[in-house]
């Protein structure tokens, strides 16, 4: 894909109510680059949360509302792995037979994970600003298992100059968010944030990055309840602040 | 089922020792598959050609089984259907009876521990014994596989010299692996020696030649296929494959995503009982084929896909609440990934369902699958399934987790979420509360602090920074 002149913007829902000024850094660092970014007041949600708990139906419903509010043909800028994978992923088939299938294909193919976008179709080369620092990134199943994009986020910090990226054990597993499994499975899902959150916390990064606002949530408030843990702040964040953005 | 099963996980969870000794276990399947899997292209090359080749077996069942009896037939090895449990039991019963065999011993065969056959063929009266070392061990403690491929993972080595000292009072105590695993020997020589019958799975039965492959690490396997008079295969309808020219690419797939193998200590394949002028071997040679709703799975386009399973526990290795959990807390034969998609399925929706909502759908599991089942994906359709009205599929249970209020929620969810007008005015009025709904959050906040709501949403925000439609 060539530099697009313009691309809209898919906040999520979850950036929209809870990390507003994650969308926000995203959003001025792309038009830093000199693009057009769009932001539709029309979307609301990927439809992900019905979808992940059988009922189809709401979720079509809901997914279709998104069709409607992106419909020119530049690139879908999604700064969340786990809503790109439903849009590019799932979309299609949630719309397979439907009168709506080829405007479903269609979103699809200009869809784009943020990190994805900047490395592989802007070739971002960011100038870093700030002091050495070492941060553990989190590694987000979407964007490893599902959208095979997660060495763009690892390519990413490593050009950032001064940041160091560790890795803790059992790097590759789940935080355990999985969005409404959290909720279904609130053990489950505590022991995995509980052991991802220590083997984070063993490393003594002061900062962890990630570039899935519900894995962050999960992990933010896993370490809020633990009393420790280091800062957490999704990777659009970090790379505004280090490159002159405020 | 829903609290039987949380019930369970709350108690695995807890289990200090037992999460220790599986994590411990698993870490190192981990390592040995990645070491064996160096060149990541011949891996995602070998994975395509797996899935090819199991997508094309499944979708030729009904030909492929008939090629499948012709040609064992053909060779001397006697075939039976079986639909149900109970029928395959029956089958085995009507044969060791035959040769008044007061004994059957055992090689690894989860289908076997399907079919329930150890109580059923204990209750009328004959001794079962098996003979791999873990499933021994499992059998010794009256329990269930813990892992279809190692199924006494869990236990460390001084749970299993306790078990040892328990039950082979006569023999030295000893806590060292090589002493255990030559004591379980020299047990299970004298066995050997005496069956009259033995009986094993498969993992891949050729059609095209009527040769059932098995392989294993132990020799135990093929010692209970060649040295009593009689051998018994059982086996689900899915394990065929068309051609032999097939085996070695899943026997490579195999034993390298199960264990990091290049191939496994034994590889047996059984053409025919023994041939006159032959000097060992079984004098009859028998294949069960079980369905137990195998068919019904086989019926459905996409769940089919679960039958592309070739049993190589990689999926449970790498599964994040399968560590956590282990084997039996799933309550199932089957457990992991392969299980919670494989046993809703075989069960039903209303006795097994559950299993699909225990996941966060990380996709760990179809990453390393060497067929490349989407499990996932599968797990997504059963959730739809469970809680979908009116008729369509043919998934057994559908709709029993239908619940009219949780339908409520997410029908209001859709209301708001498909109208931008509604989404803003629902989510600036949360935004001013500075909260999620209690209720909604209550399980979350057992372990974590509760999210804290923007005061101002992307929306407004966006809008103020310029960000506009177009
Ligand atoms: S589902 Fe795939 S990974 Fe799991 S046991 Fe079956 S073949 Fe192996």
């Amino acid at each position: 894909m060539n530099k697009p002149d313009a691309v809209y913007f898919f906040g999520t829902c979850l950036i929209d109510l809870l990390y507003p000024h994650v969308g926000l850094s995203a959003m001025r660092l792309l038009a830093r680059e000199g693009i057009r970014v769009r932001y539709p007041q029309g979307q609301t949600c990927c439809g992900q949360p019905a979808y992940n708990s059988g009922y189809r139906d709401q979720a079509r419903n809901v997914a279709a509302a998104q069709l409607t509010a992106f419909p020119a043909d530049i690139p879908v800028v999604v700064p969340s792995a786990s809503c790109a994978g439903m849009l590019r992923v799932h979309y299609p088939r949630l719309f397979a037979g439907t009168d709506d299938e080829t405007r479903a294909r269609a979103l699809a193919g200009r869809v784009c994970e943020f990190t994805e976008f900047l490395m592989r179709t802007l070739g971002f080369r960011p100038v870093d600003l700030g002091p050495p620092l070492e941060v553990v990134l989190h590694n987000s199943c979407s964007a490893r298992c599902e959208l095979g994009v997660a060495d763009a986020a690892l390519e990413l910090l490593d050009r950032l100059v001064n940041v160091r990226t560790l890795e803790p054990d059992h790097a590759y597993e789940c935080c355990g968010f999985g969005g409404t499994f959290a909720v279904k499975e609130p053990a489950l899902s505590a022991a995995m944030a509980a052991d991802k959150t220590a083997a984070i916390a063993a490393t003594g990064v002061p900062l962890l990055v990630g570039q899935d606002c519900g894995c962050l949530m999960n992990l933010e408030n896993t370490f809020r309840c633990r009393g420790n843990g280091p800062q957490v702040k999704h990777i659009a964040e970090l790379v505004w602040e280090r490159t002159g953005g405020n | 089922m829903e609290t039987e099963l949380q019930a369970r996980i709350t108690a695995a969870l807890g289990n200090r020792r037992m999460r220790a000794n599986i994590r411990r276990a698993l870490d190192r399947s981990v390592a040995k598959r990645l070491a064996a899997f160096p060149d990541r292209d011949e891996l995602e090359d070998l994975r395509d050609q797996g899935q090819a080749i199991r997508t094309h077996a499944l979708a030729h069942l009904p030909e492929l089984l008939d090629e499948l009896e012709r040609n064992c037939s053909a060779n001397g090895i006697r075939v039976h259907w079986a639909e149900t449990c109970e029928q395959a039991n029956r089958k085995v019963l009507d044969i060791l009876r035959r040769h008044e065999a007061q004994m059957l011993i055992k090689g690894k065969s989860m289908v076997s521990e399907e079919l329930g056959l150890n109580a059923f063929l204990e209750a009328r009266g004959i001794e079962v014994v098996e003979t791999d070392l873990g499933e021994l061990i499992v059998q010794l403690a009256g329990e269930r596989p813990f892992h279809i491929l190692a199924p006494a993972i869990h236990k460390d080595r001084r749970q299993v010299a306790e078990l040892f000292k328990a039950r082979f009072p006569e023999l030295p105590y000893s806590e060292d692996a090589e002493e255990l695993t030559a004591s379980a020997r020299r047990i299970l020589r004298e066995k050997f020696r005496g069956a009259v019958a033995g009986l094993t799975g498969v993992n891949f039965a050729i059609a095209e030649t009527g040769t059932l492959a098995l392989v294993e690490n132990e020799g135990n396997g093929r010692m209970c296929t060649t040295v009593p008079e009689v051998h018994i295969a059982v086996t689900g309808i899915e394990k065929v494959i068309a051609r032999l020219d097939q085996l070695p690419t899943l026997l490579t797939l195999l034993t390298r995503s199960a264990t990091g193998q290049p191939i496994t200590t034994y590889v047996n394949l059984i053409g025919s009982p023994r041939r006159s002028g032959e000097l060992d071997g079984p004098r009859e040679v028998h294949l069960v084929l079980l369905d137990n709703g195998r068919s019904r799975i086989f019926a459905d386009p996409e769940l089919r896909a679960t039958l592309h399973c070739i049993r190589c526990g990689a999926c449970l290795n790498h599964c994040p609440v399968y560590v956590r959990l282990g084997g039996h807390a799933y309550g199932t034969v089957y457990p992991g990934p392969l299980g919670s998609i494989l046993e809703p399925q075989l069960q039903g929706l209303d006795r097994a369902g559950a299993l699909a909502d225990a996941s966060s759908l990380c996709g760990a599991c179809s990453e390393v699958c060497p067929v490349r089942i989407p499990v996932p994906r599968l797990l997504n359709r059963l959730r739809a399934e469970r809680v979908s009205a009116g008729a369509g599929s043919q998934v057994r249970g559908r709709g029993s987790r239908r619940d009219s209020r949780q339908a409520a929620i997410w029908r209001l969810w859709a209301w708001v979420h498909t109208n931008p007008g509604r989404y803003r005015l629902v989510s600036g009025l949360l935004s001013r509360t500075g909260s999620l709904v209690p209720r909604l959050v209550t399980p979350w906040t057992r372990s974590r602090r509760a999210p804290r709501l923007a005061p101002k949403g992307l929306h407004r925000l966006a809008r103020e920074a310029g960000f506009g439609d177009d």
